[in-house]
């Protein structure tokens, strides 16, 4: 089920990309319903093998949704998403930290879920003089950083990130996009609902163009009211 | 898999954990039954499989609500369901974790409580009852958990959902026991009890993933 | 036509609305008949004198607790595999009703225990059953109402009623094992099949028609009750989004 831990030095392009480099993710008039409402619909959009393209749009406009269904942690209540979920890693607000745990091992242990090593990914991600501490020990910022390194150790193409520069300094920010740039540069995808500019090539895509028609998902509430 | 079993049970060992906490209330129940009921051999030694049995079920039950509720608040739970391990495969590796960190250190300390307890013999099936009867109850109790890892304060209703499917579980095993304190044939429990494990284990991964995936939406 | 037509919310209110005088009336009917027939114009048991009465209510609640817990169990299969929203909300509307007649059940059975055995409870394979039955429809309606959103809980409580289902089945035959040889056998049994005569069988038969159609009435009330509390909580939600 998970591979032995590849700990070549081609960290950028594991065996699974080949086929990833041709990829695109196409979302078609997609449908998103939070909390059984629709809140978003016919979305569309084409993001290509090294490019980004970043979500905006107000608060309660649907960005974590539409994230979480193509992640596909929700169903879609409509369209088609062509990328499979298991091409897609997805860094919520969240970063799925062990306070027990030491940043090396928290760390470790996503890399080996994925089943890879971690390799220099401390070192990119600016956190090896901390490799040894407790999680619970670490900045807001330093949390934030170990939770996007999961990103790098996971060896997916496509990177939903859902407001990644949360609590990262400006110095951390940079340090962020630079990663960023790497990825894309390799060939990957990245989906980024941001305020914040990274400084990236992007183009941007305004949900608040989709946001639906007030309505219940499923037809069922519809039916009665 | 491998990866998570390692993390929980480092998890479990580290401060905070919980790990022994169970052990410690299933030597409570011990050692609270005959303050309660009274020193007389006899009616102990007759007790006895029963008491422990029960104990081990509640000890069990004790730390179910932590087996995805805390994955739940950090995100773990999300990033792992985007992992290319199977939902089926977390569950079965929480609930082997759950095992090893609660039922396996019961069952090895049964036989100390029992001689306490007065049983006059049969230890060793005490034990062994305990060992092929835990792995259901951490199974079930994960069933328990992923039904109620959406809600705020799950814990009172886990216990209420769980504790009914313990029923089999509980009648099989300290069958088991307590023939196997009076000498008696006991291959009919022991039998049915490890079906009950048998079952429980190859088809409640697949009801409670489905459990965790539907509260995850 | 295609039975899931009564699936739609619509076509199901329309019908259950014809239906509900009916069953309803036809409850009441046979119930009176079965009750007064059974109480009053029949003789008393050699034995049991007329404490054997207590058997027009207490076998068709029992009768109807099992089945109540067997429509669910049919609705919530329905419910996962073909997604029809009523089926969800007949499944919820009959828990309660399930659990209140295992109630009567345990309750009655206690009633009669108690001149029988001289008794109020014993453990007894049947009584035990029914106190887990009870169990299980408990932690079922417990879940229902623990979750807020609607479509979350009927995929649980579905998956539950499954899951229960299997180890409700379970515990009945590890019960029964657990007790053997501990009790008395006949004597205790309630299963009165072998003694019964035609005098109490027909007024029986009556009584558990009556209970059926009550069941029906209940879960067809309480169905369109919850159809029209989802109607509600739809036009509530429309409201505050417009």
């Amino acid at each position: 089920m998970i591979k032995a831990p590849e700990r070549s030095g081609a960290f950028f392009f594991p065996p699974a990309w080949a086929s990833a480099l041709r990829m695109e993710l196409i979302v078609e008039n997609l449908s998103c319903a939070r909390g059984g409402v629709i809140v978003l619909e016919g979305v569309s959009f084409r993001l290509a093998a090294g490019r980004a393209l970043v979500l905006r749009g107000p608060n309660g406009a649907g960005k974590t949704t539409l994230l979480r269904t193509i992640a596909g942690l929700q169903h879609a209540a409509g369209g088609t998403i062509s990328l499979p979920p298991d091409t897609i890693a997805y860094a919520a607000h969240a970063d799925g930290l062990k306070p027990t745990l030491t940043v090396a091992e928290n760390l470790t242990f996503w890399a080996r879920i994925y089943g890879r090593g971690i390799g220099d990914t401390l070192d990119r991600m600016n956190l090896a003089g901390l490799a040894d501490r407790p999680a619970m020990n670490l900045s807001a910022g330093q949390k934030r950083r170990l939770g996007l390194a999961r990103l790098l150790v996971a060896g997916r193409p496509v990177w939903l990130l859902d407001e990644p520069t949360v609590s990262l300094d400006t110095e951390a920010v940079a340090l962020f996009a630079s990663v960023t740039r790497d990825h894309l540069a390799a060939g990957g995808m990245a989906l980024i609902a941001t305020h914040i500019d990274l400084g990236l090539e992007t183009e941007v895509l305004d949900l608040s163009a989709f946001r639906a028609r007030p309505r219940i998902a499923g037809g069922f509430d519809e039916a009665f009211a | 898999m491998i990866a998570l079993l390692l993390r929980d049970l480092r998890l479990a060992v580290r401060a905070g954990g919980g790990f022994g906490l169970g052990l410690a209330f299933f030597l409570l129940v011990a050692v609270l039954v005959p303050l309660g009921i009274g020193p007389e051999p006899s009616l102990l030694a007759r007790i006895a499989p029963g008491i422990l049995w029960v104990g081990a079920l509640l000890a069990c039950l004790l730390s179910l609500d932590r087996i995805f509720a805390l994955d739940r608040e950090d995100g773990s739970l999300d990033l792992l369901a985007t992992s290319p391990i199977p939902m089926e495969g977390v569950v079965a590796v929480k609930a082997l974790a759950h095992w090893l960190v609660t039922g396996l250190p019961l069952a090895l300390a049964a036989p100390g409580l029992a001689v306490m307890l007065q049983l006059p013999g049969g230890h060793g099936w005490l034990a062994i009852s305990l060992a092929l009867g835990t792995p259901a109850l951490s199974m079930i109790g994960t069933f328990g958990a992923a039904l109620t890892v959406g809600l705020k304060r799950g814990g009172l209703l886990l216990s209420l959902l769980v504790l009914p499917l313990y029923v089999p579980t509980l009648i099989f095993g300290a069958e088991v026991a307590r023939r196997g304190a009076m000498g008696m044939e006991l291959g009919t429990p022991l039998a049915l009890l490890a079906a009950i494990t048998g079952g429980t284990l190859a088809l409640l991964p697949f009801a409670a993933a489905l459990a965790v995936r539907i509260n995850l939406r | 036509m295609s039975i899931w037509e009564y699936a739609n919310p619509k076509k199901f209110m329309q019908t259950s609305g014809r239906l509900l005088p009916w069953a309803t009336g036809l409850a009441a009917a046979a119930l009176l008949i079965g009750l007064i027939w059974g109480f009053f114009l029949t003789p008393d048991d050699y034995r049991q004198g007329s404490t054997v009465k207590i058997i027009f209510l207490h076998v068709p609640a029992a009768l109807m607790a099992i089945n109540a817990w067997l429509m669910m169990l049919v609705c919530s299969l329905i419910w996962l595999i073909r997604r029809h929203h009523v089926s969800a909300l007949a499944a919820k509307a009959a828990a309660p009703i399930g659990l209140t007649m295992t109630v009567i059940a345990l309750v009655t059975g206690a009633i009669w225990g108690q001149p029988m055995w001289g008794t109020w409870w014993a453990w007894d394979p049947r009584l035990t059953s029914f106190l887990i039955l009870f169990l299980f429809y408990l932690g079922y309606i417990a879940l229902w109402s623990a979750i807020d959103d609607p479509d979350t809980a009927a995929d649980l409580t579905s998956v539950l009623c499954m899951v229960g289902s299997v180890f409700a089945l379970l515990s009945r035959y590890a019960v029964n094992f657990w007790n053997q040889g501990l009790h008395q056998g006949a004597s205790l049994s309630m299963d009165k099949k072998e003694n019964i005569s035609d005098v109490f069988w027909l007024p029986l038969l009556v009584c558990i028609t009556g209970f059926v159609l009550l069941f029906v009435a209940l879960v067809l009330l309480r169905t369109r009750t919850e159809i029209r509390a989802r109607r509600l909580a739809a036009l509530l939600a429309r409201e505050r989004m417009a």
